[in-house]
């Protein structure tokens, strides 16, 4: 059992959580991720580290409550309760060097895994240049913290209720075309704004390294089930990611495997809410 | 590498860390810990078990024997620590620095193998790992009340013609499937799997198309619609002994699927042998060890099942596995 330390939230359904799991807590790094199961009838859930503390053991992770898992640790796994099972470091992790300028995309739920790659970018010796974007100001979290370790921040929300209104691949084309040395991007998000941004950064040749959550079991190369096409050959995002080269990934192909089980999920979250319609604290 | 709270006292002052709760593992403990030796078995899934929880169906093994037996096991004292991913949680080498005396590693052959032709990665292309491990492992055929789910319509096929390739189309037809196809390359006489397993999945009503290859997976809007396959004829022997199965040119034709299991083989876990310095692997990726000890290329780490022999048999990994226990102990005491 692994204990949830502290849980706070962080905007409407996002939560983060410190979870104490003193032996991944010791070796993990940016880029790796942790599967945990919340019960014994529940599904394994592949979750991105935002920071790993060898101190307390504790595990820091931002979950997004989109699915009835998710949802159910919001509603039901509090500070001191604990979680069935945890397992990592999984995945391979950031590929962290001092390149020189690095652009540093983060949209949605992705602004937590891009943070501690962020920051050891900048630990390295980067100038570090944030792109923060979210729907509206509400879902907008870690501003405070991107900005603590970027060398400039920008903050973009689609309906422009915060920071500049646009997508975050607006003012990264802007920074792109002014000519300035940029060695390298890591943009992580929806699929679909990944998608975007690598469009973005092709014609001018900067690298640009994507991160990609693919449904997945086991999440250590035994299932498959979350392999992408990278350059035209399938790839384990569990094992050989979840970072790839954005250039040579197959989006659309991602985006569909992500949908397999849309009517699965809708079908077990209309379950819980049934279940759970009165009396569930949000 | 810390030695668990929980650690049983070693009658012997050795202590042993076996790597993969499957049959190899779960051997070698039982075989160290009845000598006396203080053993701790290292899991990476959330329960110990292997194959015998995630691969083989509720319908051929009844898990509650497999979590029965595993019990015996921790009543005798061996120590089981699950979630723990060693060559990334831990390192074999971490094991070895720290408090054990020898290791074994039995972390099987979970690496699955695809054929390799376009459309693959469709939705509804499922190797015979994931299917299984969604079902036996996760418990999706008791979808919603088990959160994981499995979708597997009208028409299954799978591809391959091994005992796992019968146990997954066995499974398709339980979890509500009409019809359950095999597809294999050569004959009937060549089919892998075991007479049994061939012989009831023709009593269940699995059909079987032999002398059969898919080419490729065709689907609509991302989800897989059918399989382009073309016949095959048997040529020369090939260096398996069995007769090499070729295409017969101009035979393509199209099965309707609605899900696609790949059973053709697994190969070797790759988890142990990226992270550990040293020790040596065949060609394919397995782990050298001597036949008769279990012995690797590092002094004190032994190996045997699946990840030093390829896909085998359950019994075959126990063999390797009582083997490596004699030599363990010999080489401690």
């Amino acid at each position: 059992m692994y204990k949830i330390l502290k849980k706070r939230t962080l905007g409407p359904s996002i939560r983060e959580y410190v979870v104490e799991a003193p032996d991944v807590a010791q070796v993990g790094k940016a880029g790796e991720f942790i599967v945990l199961r919340l019960h014994e009838r529940g599904e394994r859930i592949p979750l991105t580290i935002v920071e790993c503390d060898p101190e307390t053991g504790g595990v820091t992770l931002v979950v997004q409550e989109v699915g009835k898992s998710t949802r159910e640790m919001g509603d039901h796994f509090h500070e001191g309760d604990s979680i069935l099972d945890f397992a990592g470091p999984l995945g391979t992790a950031s590929e962290i060097e001092n390149y020189g300028t690095v652009i540093c995309i983060g949209g949605g739920l992705g602004i937590a895994p891009l943070y501690p790659i962020a920051r050891d970018l900048k630990k390295v010796g980067n100038e570090v240049i944030g792109i923060i974007g979210a729907r509206n100001k509400e879902l907008m979290f870690y501003e405070d913290r991107m900005d603590a370790v970027c060398d400039e921040l920008i903050v973009m929300s689609d309906d422009g209720s915060h920071g500049t209104k646009g997508f975050v691949s607006d003012p990264l084309k802007e920074i792109l075309e002014s000519g300035r040395a940029i060695a390298r991007v890591w943009a992580i998000g929806p699929a679909i704004m990944m998608k975007v941004c690598v469009e973005v950064t092709r014609p001018f040749e900067v690298p640009t390294t994507v991160s990609l959550n693919s449904i997945m079991i086991d999440g250590t190369g035994m299932c498959g089930g979350c392999r992408v096409e990278v350059d035209g050959v399938a790839k384990f995002a569990c094992v050989d990611g979840p970072e790839f080269d954005g250039h040579q990934v197959d989006f659309d192909l991602l985006m569909s495997r992500q949908g397999y089980y849309h009517e699965e999920e809708t079908c077990s979250m209309d379950k819980y809410v049934a279940k759970h319609a009165e009396g569930v604290e949000r | 590498m810390h030695v668990p709270p929980s650690m049983h006292e070693s009658d012997t002052g050795k202590r042993i860390a076996v790597i993969g709760a499957g049959p190899a593992g779960l051997t070698v403990a039982g075989e160290m810990r009845r000598r006396g030796h203080a053993v701790t078995i290292f899991e990476l899934l959330h329960v110990a078990g292997g194959v015998l929880m995630y691969g083989i169906p509720e319908f051929r093994l009844p898990k509650a024997i497999v979590q029965r037996e595993i019990g015996a096991l921790c009543e005798m004292g061996v120590n089981i620590e699950v979630n723990m991913v060693i060559g990334r949680t831990h390192t074999v080498q971490e094991l070895l620095d720290g408090d054990y005396d020898a290791v074994f590693i039995g972390t099987g052959a979970g690496l699955p193998r695809f054929l390799g032709v376009p459309g693959e990665s469709l939705n509804g292309v499922f190797s015979a790992n994931e299917f299984l491990t969604r079902i036996n492992l996760m418990k999706a055929y008791l979808f919603p009340e088990y959160d994981t789910p499995i979708k597997v319509g009208e028409r299954v096929v799978t591809v391959g013609g091994g005992n796992v390739a019968m146990d997954s189309s066995r499974t398709a037809l339980r979890l509500g499937a009409r019809e359950s196809v095999i597809v294999y390359r050569r004959s009937e006489a060549e089919l892998p799997a075991r007479g049994e397993e061939v012989h009831h999945a023709k009593e269940e009503g699995i059909q079987f198309q032999l002398l059969t290859n898919p080419i490729e997976f065709i689907g609509e809007n991302g989800n897989l619609k059918a399989i382009r396959c073309i016949k095959m004829e048997l040529g020369e022997l090939d260096d398996s002994g069995r007769r090499r199965p070729v295409p017969i040119e101009g035979t393509e034709f199209e099965i309707e699927a609605t899900t696609v299991v790949i059973a053709v083989g697994n190969g070797p876990h790759p988890l142990i042998p990226q992270t550990t310095p040293h020790l040596d692997l065949n060609r394919w990726g397995s782990i050298v060890a001597d036949p008769e000890t279990g012995l690797t290329s590092i002094r004190s780490v032994y190996a045997g099942g699946d990840i030093v022999t390829g896909a085998a048999t359950v019994i075959e990994a126990m063999g390797a596995g009582k083997r490596a226990a004699q030599a363990m102990h010999a080489f401690l005491t």
